[in-house]
């Protein structure tokens, strides 16, 4: 699915937080919103699963305006792991698996066989089936992640959005949620703070500075020192990677003079 | 991502979470029992065929013999619609304690949190101190307490309604802050009536009684309640999908704030005409929600079905506790309700396996 974000602009009391946002993201193409805290990565992933409606621009998937649809269709293909994603209920892994049903039901009814199947497969491809019957309060941060992304698949979405997602997992769990965006096969729309692993993850990067976008392409034309001394503040070393070739980046901390 | 997770720890006992039929059976059959021995049951025991023998009269239009008119009054006139108020009540307060839960997306939330039963006792206090809506008769209390109920349900939602809707926060500290200043009207009314009484006619209304119980108060309570039911069931899901939080229910096709709007809106209507016909009732609808939840789980489709029969059976005895134990005089029901329910709550928050918020 493709996606397209058109002049996209959000204020919220005053205050300009995306500013004429356009990026465009192909089928099957993994898109990396990278920025400095308050950047506005945030803001502009929540106008493309619902949560926020844009003040001006609009949100295109294949070519349809989002804010045309109903909430409950667009969910239907486009799906989000987001970042409060906690509850206060003790439901089972396999109860909110199951929710990623919801946009596609209307009122009760029973999963039907082919929708459990899928449930099963979405557990099955995060690792997260003998999980199933656990209550998902008592599950790591790791595990927990994996959960939604399991939520997320069953919606069936042909673009998925994550905000943050490698938020408070260790480097394992790290490698393993975005190996497996890599290989999904989705059009994928995620925000990440290292720049690394967006690098090694990402087909394209767009980076975002106080709510505009500044620079967008292949990791190896957008990470240059230059502007990551502008966007961010610091002034990396860039290196290849020495088996795959995608930039890295290396800091160098010194002690502040005083 | 195939992974094997390493196998640190050992799953929390949680064993039996379904909630089929047979369930339903069980607690429905319990709930008829109940009913049946809180109508025998009392400060006048009525034997069981007897008991049975009026029932089975009234409800077929049957003849019963002088000497059974006493009888027969206490059993049908005075008992039975006060059982089936019990039933009624338990099963509304219990039902919205989890739509309520849902609502705010707080642990700690009761049908009251949102100001309607200090915003009644407004209502209540003034017809007790200064006979308000006199012309109503009997109906007096209930009307004002009703009546303050949704003055009380309509402030706290315009106070609360910020730029971004209902928030969850929002919502929970608008009713307690405007409880405070209900409470303080309220204890004002009080402070100025003209005789001494109405402050232990107030006190004692405030902690829930199902005394005034007539056949008249029943319908429309009833009535409301299981429209409450009936329209939450159908949109279990959409409960389920607003615990976990607004940003996920957007993705997943729920717009919270709209459905945070309805929800006001029922369970402010429900408790305003239960707190009307009961007075304030506390913890049936803190409790029985998680209590359920510990015997069926999270999900609401189970919660909504089991939540109000347990609420019923249990109001129906704690009912029948309040008018035996100290008979003639009449234990409040937030007396009993807070007897049983505080030590049960605390068990239960100490309980392992049970996490409500986290650990």
């Amino acid at each position: 699915m493709e996606l397209t974000l058109d002049a996209v602009s959000v204020e919220i009391a005053g205050a300009t937080l995306v500013d004429e946002l356009s990026l465009k993201a192909g089928d099957g193409e993994v898109v990396g919103l990278v920025g400095p805290n308050g950047s506005g990565k945030s803001t502009a992933l929540r106008c493309v699963y619902r949560a926020l409606r844009p003040t001006s621009g609009a949100v295109l998937v294949d070519g349809s305006d989002l804010t045309a649809m109903s909430i409950r269709d667009s969910a239907r293909s486009v799906a989000a792991v987001t970042q409060d994603s906690t509850t206060d209920l003790d439901f089972t892994v396999a109860e909110v698996v199951a929710l990623g049903r919801f946009p596609h039901q209307r009122g009760n009814p029973s999963l039907s066989e082919r929708e459990q199947e899928l449930c099963a497969e979405a557990m099955r491809r995060t690792g997260v089936t003998h999980l199933a019957r656990r209550g998902v309060l008592s599950l790591s941060g790791g595990e927990r992640q994996r959960v939604l992304i399991a939520r997320a698949l069953v919606q069936e979405p042909r673009l998925l959005v994550l905000d943050e997602p490698t938020n408070h997992l260790d480097v394992r769990h790290q490698v393993e949620l975005l190996s497996f965006l890599r290989g999904c096969g989705l059009t994928v729309l995620v925000a990440l703070h290292d720049l690394n692993l967006a690098a090694s993850t990402c087909d394209r990067l767009a980076v975002l500075y106080e709510g505009s976008l500044v620079e967008t392409g292949p990791p190896a034309d957008v990470l240059t020192p230059e502007l990551v001394r502008r966007v961010f503040g610091v002034t990396p070393t860039v290196v290849p990677h020495p088996l795959t070739g995608v930039p890295q980046l290396l800091y160098t901390v010194a002690p502040e003079s005083p | 991502m195939t992974v094997t997770e390493p196998a640190l720890r050992t799953p929390p006992a949680r064993t039996s979470r379904s909630a089929g039929v047979l369930p339903v059976l069980v607690l429905v059959l319990v709930l008829v029992v109940s009913v049946i021995g809180g109508i025998s049951l009392g400060p006048a025991v009525v034997s069981l065929p007897d008991t049975l023998r009026y029932l089975g009269a009234a409800l077929t239009g049957g003849t019963i013999g002088p000497d059974d008119v006493t009888g027969y009054s206490i059993i049908w006139q005075v008992r039975t619609p006060r059982v089936l108020l019990a039933v009624v009540v338990g099963a509304g307060l219990s039902v919205i304690g989890v739509a309520v839960q849902a609502m705010v997306r707080n642990a700690l939330a009761d049908p009251f949190i949102l100001g309607v039963s200090s915003g009644a006792s407004v209502g209540a206090s003034a017809v007790v101190s200064f006979g308000l809506f006199a012309g109503l008769g009997v109906y007096a209390l209930s009307a004002a307490a009703f009546i303050g109920a949704l003055v009380a349900s309509v402030l706290v939602y315009v106070a609360a309604h910020g730029r971004a809707g209902l928030t969850p926060l929002r919502l929970v500290l608008t009713g307690v802050a405007l409880a405070y200043g209900f409470q303080a009207l309220m204890s004002v009314i009080v402070f100025f009536a003209p005789f001494g009484e109405a402050a232990r006619s107030v006190l004692f209304w405030l902690l829930g009684s199902l005394g005034g119980a007539a056949w008249g108060s029943l319908p429309i309570a009833a009535a409301t309640v299981a429209i409450a039911i009936v329209v939450l069931l159908r949109h279990s899901r959409a409960l389920d999908v607003l615990s976990m939080g607004d940003e996920s229910a957007a993705s997943l096709g729920v717009d919270a704030a709209a459905v945070r709007r309805w929800l006001f809106l029922l369970t402010a209507v429900v408790t305003g005409a239960l707190v009307a016909v009961s007075g304030a009732v506390g913890f049936v609808g803190l409790v029985m929600p998680h209590l359920v939840r510990i015997l069926v789980g999270a999900d609401h489709r189970r919660v909504l079905v089991i939540a109000p029969l347990a609420g019923a059976i249990f109001l129906v005895w704690v009912d029948l506790a309040s008018r035996t134990l100290f008979a003639p005089r009449e234990l409040p029901l937030g007396v009993i309700t807070a007897l049983i329910g505080v030590p049960v709550f605390v068990t239960l928050l100490r309980r392992r396996g049970y996490l409500f918020g986290g650990r």
